[in-house]
C-alpha cells in the first residue's frame, strides 16, 4: 500500500542527505576511506540497532564472526543483489561486461554518493562509452533493501566476504520483518 | 454450375493471395540462392544449412582471414549479416547502427543508418544491449532497434521509408530480437520478462508499417488470438479462457512470457512458429497456476494470427527456463514413417521433436546428461501428466518455498541452451547444437512490481556440473531417437549459433574469441582461429565473385558476458578453483568486429 511505503521512503531519504551534509564537512573521513581501501571509511562495526550494524560515522556497516556467521543485513543484501543488480553488474559485485565491479567501486564511493546513485541513477554517454544506470528510486525491491545491498558490497569491497553466498548468517531480527513490511506495504 | 461457380471464387482469392504473397514468393526465391544469405536464420526452416561447398573438410584447415570491419560499438554482438547480391549488411548493438557494404567494391560504406533512441533504454535491457539482425524484403532493410522502433529503410539508399514504435520502454518493454518477414508482413517479438511485460508477436504491413494482428502470450482468448475449439494442445482443444484460468487475478497482465527468439515458418501448412519465455516473477510462489501460455512453442497461421496449436514445455516456471529457443523445421523418417517435424532445443534441457502440422509430441529427450530437475517428459498418452516434465521435488523452487535456496539444479537459468541457435544437416540428418553445461542454486522470495522496474524475485549462483571443469558442450544430435551422437567440451558456454554446410563443415564460434571448423560426421576439429573477441554471433557463410567466405560477429557479451566475465561462483570455495571456473576475463575484451574468412588464392 502506498500510503505506508511513502513515508519509510522519504524517511530513507532524508538520512541520506543528513548522512551528505555531514562527509561533505569531514575530510578526514574521506582520507581514512583512502587508508581502509573503504569509500565510507573504517567499516569496522561500533553500534548494534536492533540488529542493524552501523560504524563510527553512522554508516550502516558489516559484521563477520570469526567462524563466517554474517550480520542478516549482509545476507538480505547478497540476496537483493543479486535480484536485481547482478543482471548488469554481475556474480558478486565483480562486475560484468557491461557494468562496473562495485566490489571495487565501493572502495572509493561513500555511503551517500552510492544511495544517490542508486536511487537517481547515472549516465556515462559518450563516444566511447554508453553506460547508463537507472533510477531505482521507484523500486520498493531495491529501496527497502538499500541499506542491505550497501552493506554486502562494503563487505566485498573490504574482503571481509568471500564470493559466492554467505554459509551462515544471524537470524532475522523481528524489528527488520516489521519495517520490510511496512517497507513494502505487504504482509509477510 | 454450382461447381463452377465455386472454382471460380477460389481461383479469385487464390490469385488475390498470390498478389499479396509477392515478398514471400521472392523470400523463398531469394532462400534458395546460396550464395546469398537474405535471412536472419538462413532460411525460413531456421536450418542454418548452406549448400555452398568450396570450403570442404579436405581443405577448410587452410581458412584465413580475407577482410574485418568495426561495427563501432563495443558490447555483445549477437546474430550474424545478410548478404543480397555484392552487399552485405551488417547491424550492431545499441545504438543499432545498420551499414550496407559493397562487396564488389572492397567492403566501402555504401550507406549507414544510426537511430536516434533514448539511452534510458539501457538499463531497461536486461543482459546487455544485443540486437539479433536485420531482415529483407520488397526492397527493405528492416531494423528491430533496442527502443521497440521497427524501421523500413529503403536496402538502396538506407534512408527511412516508415517506422512504428512495438513498445514502451519506460514500462521494461526492448527489442532485441530479428524480425522476419512472412507473406506481406513483417513479424517481432518483444523483450522485457525480467520487467513484468505482458508480452506478444506482432505483425506489420510490409508496405506501409501498419499494425495487422498482435498475438499475447498469456491473457483472454481474444488478446491470445485462439480459438477454444480449434487451436489444440496434444490433439485436445485448449478450450474457453485456456490461460486466465491459470494465473491468479489479473497477473497475467504483468506475466511475461516474452518472445525474444527466432521464427520460422513452412510455406506449405501456411504455419509460423516461434517460442515464448519465462513468467514473471522469477518467484514460482507468487504465480500459482500453469501461466499459460509462457514457455510454450506457438504455431499461428501468418495472415490472421490465430494459433493453430500451442505446446507448453515448463508448465509453472520454477527455474527461468524461456521456451524461446528456435523452431527448426526438417523433414525426416520416424519409426518408418516420413515426419514433417518442428525440432526445438529448450533451455529446460529437453531437445523435442513434434509433428509441426498439429503439434503432436514425438521426442523429448534431455540433450545434456546432467539435466536433472526433471527426471522425463510423459509421454503416456493416457496419462494425466501426458506430455509435462516430471519434476524432481529436490529441484522445484516451487516445492522448496521461498527463502529457501533449493542446491544443485541442473541447467543454470542460461539453459542448456540460450538464443544461440543450432544448425541442421540435410547430408548428416543430424542437429549441431551450442550448449551450456551450467547447474545453479536458486533461492526465490517476495517482490513488488513496479512499472519499468526490474521484477525478478530470485537469488542465483552458477557453477559447472559437479566434478566438471567445462561449461559448454558443442553436440550432434539425432532428433529422430533423442540421442547425443557426439559431443566435444567446451571451457565456456557455447554462446554462438551454428553453420552447416555441403562441404561437410559445420562451424561455431567460442566465448574466448575462437572461429571453429569440425567435421559434420565426426567432430574432428579442422581448423580454429582467435578473433579479437569473444564470439556471441552466428556464423553465416556466402559466395561473392565465384569465392565462399565464413563470415562472424566477435564481440563478447550479452548474457554470457554478465554471467562469466568475472567466472562463475565456485559452491566448494577453498578446495580451490580449477580450470572451470576461470574468469573470461582472463581471455578476451569487448570488441566489435566482423570477421570474414576466406581460402587461399583465387
Amino acid at each position: 500500500m502506498a500510503s505506508t511505503e511513502k513515508p519509510a521512503q522519504e524517511d530513507m531519504l532524508v538520512r541520506y542527505l543528513i548522512a551528505a551534509i555531514v562527509l561533505a564537512g569531514a575530510p578526514l573521513v574521506v582520507g581514512a576511506g583512502l587508508a581502509f581501501g573503504d569509500g565510507s571509511g573504517d567499516p569496522a562495526a561500533v553500534k548494534n540497532e536492533d540488529g542493524k550494524y552501523y560504524d563510527k560515522e553512522g554508516n550502516p556497516t558489516y559484521k563477520v564472526q570469526s567462524d563466517g556467521t554474517v550480520d542478516w543485513s549482509t545476507y538480505s543484501g547478497f540476496r537483493r543483489y543479486h535480484s536485481d543488480c547482478h543482471v548488469c553488474h554481475g556474480p558478486d559485485g565483480e562486475g560484468s561486461t557491461y557494468a562496473p565491479a562495485l566490489s571495487n567501486s565501493l572502495k572509493t564511493i561513500n555511503f551517500p554518493d552510492f544511495s544517490n546513485v542508486v536511487v537517481n541513477g547515472r549516465k556515462n554517454v559518450n563516444t566511447a562509452q554508453e553506460s547508463v544506470m537507472p533510477s531505482f528510486g521507484t523500486n520498493p525491491n531495491v529501496m527497502c533493501y538499500l541499506d542491505d545491498i550497501f552493506v554486502y558490497l562494503r563487505a566485498r569491497a573490504n574482503d571481509a566476504i568471500p564470493r559466492g553466498r554467505p554459509q551462515k548468517h544471524e537470524d532475522k531480527p523481528a524489528s527488520v520483518t516489521k519495517s520490510e513490511n511496512s517497507c513494502l506495504g505487504q504482509p509477510g | 454450375m454450382r461447381n463452377l461457380l465455386l472454382t471460380t471464387c477460389l481461383g479469385a482469392v487464390a490469385a488475390f493471395a498470390a498478389g499479396a504473397a509477392n515478398a514471400n514468393e521472392e523470400l523463398i526465391k531469394m532462400s534458395q540462392n546460396p550464395k546469398d544469405w537474405v535471412m536472419p536464420t538462413g532460411n525460413y526452416a531456421n536450418q542454418r544449412y548452406s549448400q555452398l561447398k568450396q570450403i570442404t573438410a579436405d581443405n577448410v584447415g587452410k581458412l584465413q582471414v580475407a577482410w574485418t570491419f568495426s561495427t563501432g560499438v563495443l558490447r555483445g554482438h549477437e546474430g550474424g549479416p545478410l548478404v543480397i547480391g555484392d552487399v552485405m549488411y551488417v547491424h550492431g548493438p545499441f545504438p543499432n547502427p545498420v551499414y550496407a557494404l559493397d562487396l564488389k567494391n572492397e567492403s566501402k560504406i555504401l550507406w549507414k543508418y544510426e537511430p536516434k533512441q533514448d539511452p534510458n533504454v539501457i538499463p531497461v535491457m536486461c543482459c546487455d544491449t544485443v540486437n539479433r539482425g536485420l531482415a529483407y524484403a520488397d526492397g527493405k532493410i528492416f531494423l528491430h532497434q533496442a527502443d521497440t522502433t521497427l524501421v523500413a529503410l529503403d536496402a538502396k539508399t538506407g534512408k527511412v521509408v516508415w517506422q512504428m514504435k512495438n513498445g514502451d520502454p519506460s514500462k521494461g518493454e526492448t527489442g532485441t530480437s530479428a524480425p522476419m518477414v512472412i507473406k506481406d508482413k513483417v513479424l517481432i517479438g518483444i523483450s522485457g520478462g525480467e520487467f513484468g511485460v505482458q508480452c506478444h508477436m506482432t505483425a506489420y504491413d510490409l508496405k506501409t508499417g501498419r499494425r495487422v494482428w498482435r498475438g499475447y502470450s498469456e491473457g483472454p482468448d481474444d488478446q491470445l488470438l485462439v480459438d477454444p475449439e480449434k487451436t489444440t494442445e496434444l490433439g485436445k482443444p485448449i478450450g474457453k479462457d485456456s490461460s486466465l484460468k491459470t494465473w491468479q487475478g489479473d497477473q497475467w497482465k504483468i506475466g511475461g512470457g516474452c518472445t525474444w527468439g527466432w521464427i520460422s515458418y513452412d510455406p506449405q501448412l501456411d504455419l509460423l512458429y516461434y517460442g515464448s519465455g519465462n513468467p514473471s516473477t522469477w518467484n514460482p510462489k507468487q504465480r500459482p497456476g500453469d501461466n499459460k501460455w509462457s514457455m510454450t512453442i506457438w504455431a499461428r497461421n501468418p495472415d490472421t494470427g490465430v494459433a493453430r496449436w500451442v505446446y507448453q514445455m515448463t508448465p509453472h516456471d520454477e527455474w527461468d527456463y524461456d521456451g524461446v529457443n528456435e523452431m527448426i523445421l526438417a523433414d525426416q523418417n520416424i519409426g518408418g514413417t516420413n515426419r514433417r517435424i518442428l525440432v526445438h532445443f529448450d533451455r529446460n534441457g529437453f531437445g523435442y521433436t513434434l509433428d509441426r502440422a498439429n503439434g503432436e509430441l514425438l521426442v523429448a529427450e534431455k540433450y545434456d546428461p546432467t539435466v536433472n530437475w526433471a527426471t522425463k517428459v510423459d509421454m503416456d498418452k493416457n496419462s494425466k501428466t501426458y506430455g509435462r516434465p516430471l519434476v524432481v521435488p529436490q529441484y522445484s523452487t516451487e516445492h522448496n518455498g521461498q527463502d529457501v535456496n533449493s542446491k544443485g539444479i541442473c541447467p543454470a537459468a542460461l539453459g542448456t541452451k540460450d538464443e544461440q541457435p543450432a544448425a541442421f544437416s540435410p547430408d548428416t540428418g543430424l542437429f549441431y547444437v551450442p550448449t551450456n553445461h551450467v547447474c545453479m542454486d536458486y533461492e526465490p522470495f517476495r517482490v513488488s512490481y513496479t512499472a519499468g522496474q526490474p521484477y525478478v524475485g530470485a537469488t542465483l549462483s552458477m557453477y559447472p556440473p559437479p566434478g566438471k571443469t567445462n561449461m559448454g558442450n558443442f553436440i550432434a544430435w539425432d532428433a529422430r531417437t533423442g540421442k547425443i551422437v557426439w559431443s566435444l567440451p567446451e571451457q565456456f558456454s557455447v554462446w554462438s549459433g551454428a553453420l552447416a554446410t555441403a562441404g561437410g563443415v559445420v562451424f561455431y564460434g567460442t566465448l574466448e574469441g575462437y572461429l571453429k571448423a569440425v567435421d559434420a560426421k565426426t567432430g574432428k576439429e579442422l581448423y580454429k582461429f582467435k578473433t579479437p573477441s569473444g564470439i556471441i554471433g552466428n556464423v553465416t557463410t556466402y559466395e561473392q565473385g565465384g569465392k565462399q567466405y565464413i563470415a562472424i560477429l566477435s564481440g563478447v557479451g550479452g548474457w554470457a558476458g554478465i554471467g562469466l566475465a568475472a567466472g562463475l561462483t565456485d559452491p566448494t570455495a577453498g578446495l580451490g578453483a580449477v580450470g572451470g571456473y576461470a574468469a573470461l576475463r582472463n581471455y578476451t575484451s569487448l570488441g566489435g568486429r566482423l570477421m570474414v574468412f576466406a581460402l587461399p588464392g583465387n
